[in-house]
């Protein structure tokens, strides 16, 4: 009833003929933290990829907060990754020379929030993720495990419905990757949906869901 | 997105990579530079030419007898002058007449074949008010007895003698003319007066140049009707010419020169602006995982585009300016030197700013356009 993220009989085929994902249904509740888990090569971030709009089904229909990727333009789709959906990367993504604080305002850029509310609600989400004392460091004076927090800070300072996190931890040493994780969990508990794609059984192993994945399908 | 937002976005992605933006805006900046500097020097020259002009006047208009239809050296009558000087708006009117068969010489040592290329003229005594000439040193002819006053490039040939030799005699110099731009003539000429050239050289008192200054407002009115005054027999055997117009046409040859130089500044910054292009698309190249995080956190492939665009136009607006600015001292400095008023119309300004907004563009759409197609998952992958 009230999911956020809906998968029905989606399928992903590249030209070539490589079939990434095979008739996935899946269903993601406000509210949830889901762990999409598998070897590489099993189709994880195609999902993610689909999930965040970034690209589109060959067959099926997923809606993402009630709307219909499909129907959906450019425009469109980008207004709803800009408002709706956070992502953090393996690799971070950090501009490098620009301070934290720049590098999560930059995340509200295209959603249409002046300069100063967005200096504000960046550095409002830094202090969420325990970033409060490194507002003015540039990527390079910070530890992986803080640029990862900074990746964080951008994906929820707009506030989104759903956190996309791909391989959060696939950069970092366990010691840091468990704190990214416990960061995670927290903007769950405060109510983010948030979907952790990984291969790391043990970090899927502690969350409350796992959609385990093989060759493009959900097992 | 908001302007501020785009520009301080563009200002970040150039400001990444310096040294790449500043030899890229390099090649806009060397073509702009050139093209100012060329036109604000020969506008400089040009306001140059205006300012001699003024001050000497362009309302000088000069009569010298054409050919007859017979193909013939025709003559002015005697009364030309005064005649001209009966037309309503004429200030003032006044001869040269050159006396035939008469040469010049520094001694009476000098072989005969050795003039010099100087010519002898019978002045009226009016002569230098007319003409705007002023004496080097010295004073003007006594009309009466034989002295002469030398045109600046006659005493240079002469030498700084008191006395020279014409048509057999001694003649005392009491005077040198300085240049005389609108009557270049007289620089090479020896100026005697016109009863002594009667007298001694046996001068017939034709007149061969008659000067005239008229109202300014209605000097293409006397043109117009000089001829017949001259010679009203036969209008058609009369030369009329503004020497105004002659000093003009003489520095308007530069125009091609001008055209030239242009050509090649418009060449450089062609070249310039396919520098631009190319930093942008290697930037495109090297921005992958930008685009792809950009198009991740909400931005459409429009707002991909504006930015590569906005990007590449800052990079040449910047070139630009600094080309404006280096035109302008370069003219700066060669007026200068030249003791020329520095002049470089707004327009060059105007245009090399516009230039560089179209170079900009231009160079910055393909590789906008393609940035902006890229799918999201290939540049955050790739």
């Amino acid at each position: 009833m009230s999911a956020v993220i809906e998968l029905a009989g989606v399928t992903k085929a590249y030209p070539g003929g490589v079939t990434a994902v095979r008739s996935v249904d899946l269903s993601v509740e406000y509210g949830e933290l889901v762990a999409i888990v598998g070897p590489s090569g099993s189709g994880k971030t195609t999902m993610l990829h689909l999930i965040g709009t970034l690209d589109r089904p060959t067959q099926g229909s997923v809606r993402i907060d009630g709307h219909d990727v499909a129907t959906l333009g450019d425009r469109q789709l980008s207004a709803l990754r800009a408002g709706r959906i956070g992502f953090v990367f393996q690799q971070f993504h950090l501009a490098p020379g620009r301070t934290a604080i720049a590098n999560v305002a930059d995340g509200l850029l295209y959603s249409g929030v002046r300069r100063k509310e967005r200096e504000w609600r960046a550095e409002a989400a830094l202090v969420r993720v325990g970033l409060g004392d490194r507002l003015g460091h540039r990527p390079h004076q910070l530890s992986g495990g803080e640029r990862q927090r900074v990746a964080i800070a951008r994906a929820v300072a707009g506030d989104p419905a759903v956190l996309l996190a791909d391989e959060p931890t696939g950069n970092l040493d366990s010691v840091s990757g468990a704190g990214v994780v416990e960061l995670l969990r927290e903007l769950n508990a405060a109510g983010t949906t948030v979907l952790i794609i990984t291969h790391d059984h043990e970090i899927a192993g502690g969350l409350p869901r796992q959609v385990p994945m093989r060759d493009g399908r959900v097992i | 997105m908001r302007p501020s937002d785009l520009l301080g976005l563009a200002a970040y992605g150039l400001r990444s990579r310096p040294l790449r933006a500043v030899l890229s805006a390099l090649g806009i900046a060397i073509g702009i530079a050139a093209m100012t500097a060329v036109v604000g020097i020969s506008s400089s020259s040009r306001a140059e030419l205006d300012r001699e002009l003024a001050a000497l006047g362009t309302n000088m208009l000069t009569v010298t007898p054409g050919q007859t239809m017979f193909g013939e050296e025709a003559v002015l009558p005697d009364s030309a002058p005064s005649m001209i000087k009966r037309i309503g708006p004429v200030q003032s009117a006044t001869a040269t007449g050159q006396v035939p068969d008469a040469a010049v010489y520094r001694t009476d040592k000098i072989p005969v074949g050795e003039t010099g290329g100087l010519s002898v003229l019978a002045a009226s005594a009016d002569l230098l008010p007319t003409v705007g000439g002023d004496l080097a040193r010295g004073s003007w002819l006594n009309a009466k007895y034989p002295t002469v006053v030398l045109g600046s490039t006659a005493a240079r040939r002469l030498g700084d003698v008191p006395s020279v030799y014409l048509g057999g005699r001694w003649w005392t110099v009491t005077g040198v003319l300085d240049p005389v731009p609108l009557a270049p003539e007289l620089d090479q000429s020896v100026l005697i007066g016109w009863e002594s050239a009667a007298s001694y050289l046996g001068f017939d008192g034709h007149p061969t140049t008659v000067y005239t200054r008229s109202a300014d407002a209605l000097v293409e009115a006397v043109r117009a009707v000089l001829a017949p005054t001259a010679n009203p027999w036969s209008p058609d055997e009369v030369d009329v010419s503004k020497p105004s117009d002659a000093l003009t046409a003489r520095r308007a040859t530069n125009d091609a020169f001008t055209a030239l130089l242009l050509g090649l500044g418009a060449v450089a910054l062609l070249v310039g602006g396919i520098g631009v292009a190319n930093t942008m698309v290697i930037s495109v190249l090297e921005r992958r995982a930008e685009i792809g995080l950009r198009r991740s956190l909400g931005a459409t492939r429009g707002q991909i585009r504006t930015q590569f665009v906005t990007e590449s136009l800052l990079l040449s607006l910047l070139g630009g300016a600094a080309g404006v600015l280096l035109g302008y001292l370069v003219t700066g400095l060669y007026a200068v030197t030249q003791d020329w008023p520095a002049v470089v119309p707004m327009w060059v300004l105007r245009g090399g700013v516009g230039a560089t907004l179209v170079i900009g563009a231009i160079a910055g759409w393909y590789p906008a356009v393609r940035a902006a197609r890229l799918s999201p998952t290939e540049a955050l992958t790739g």
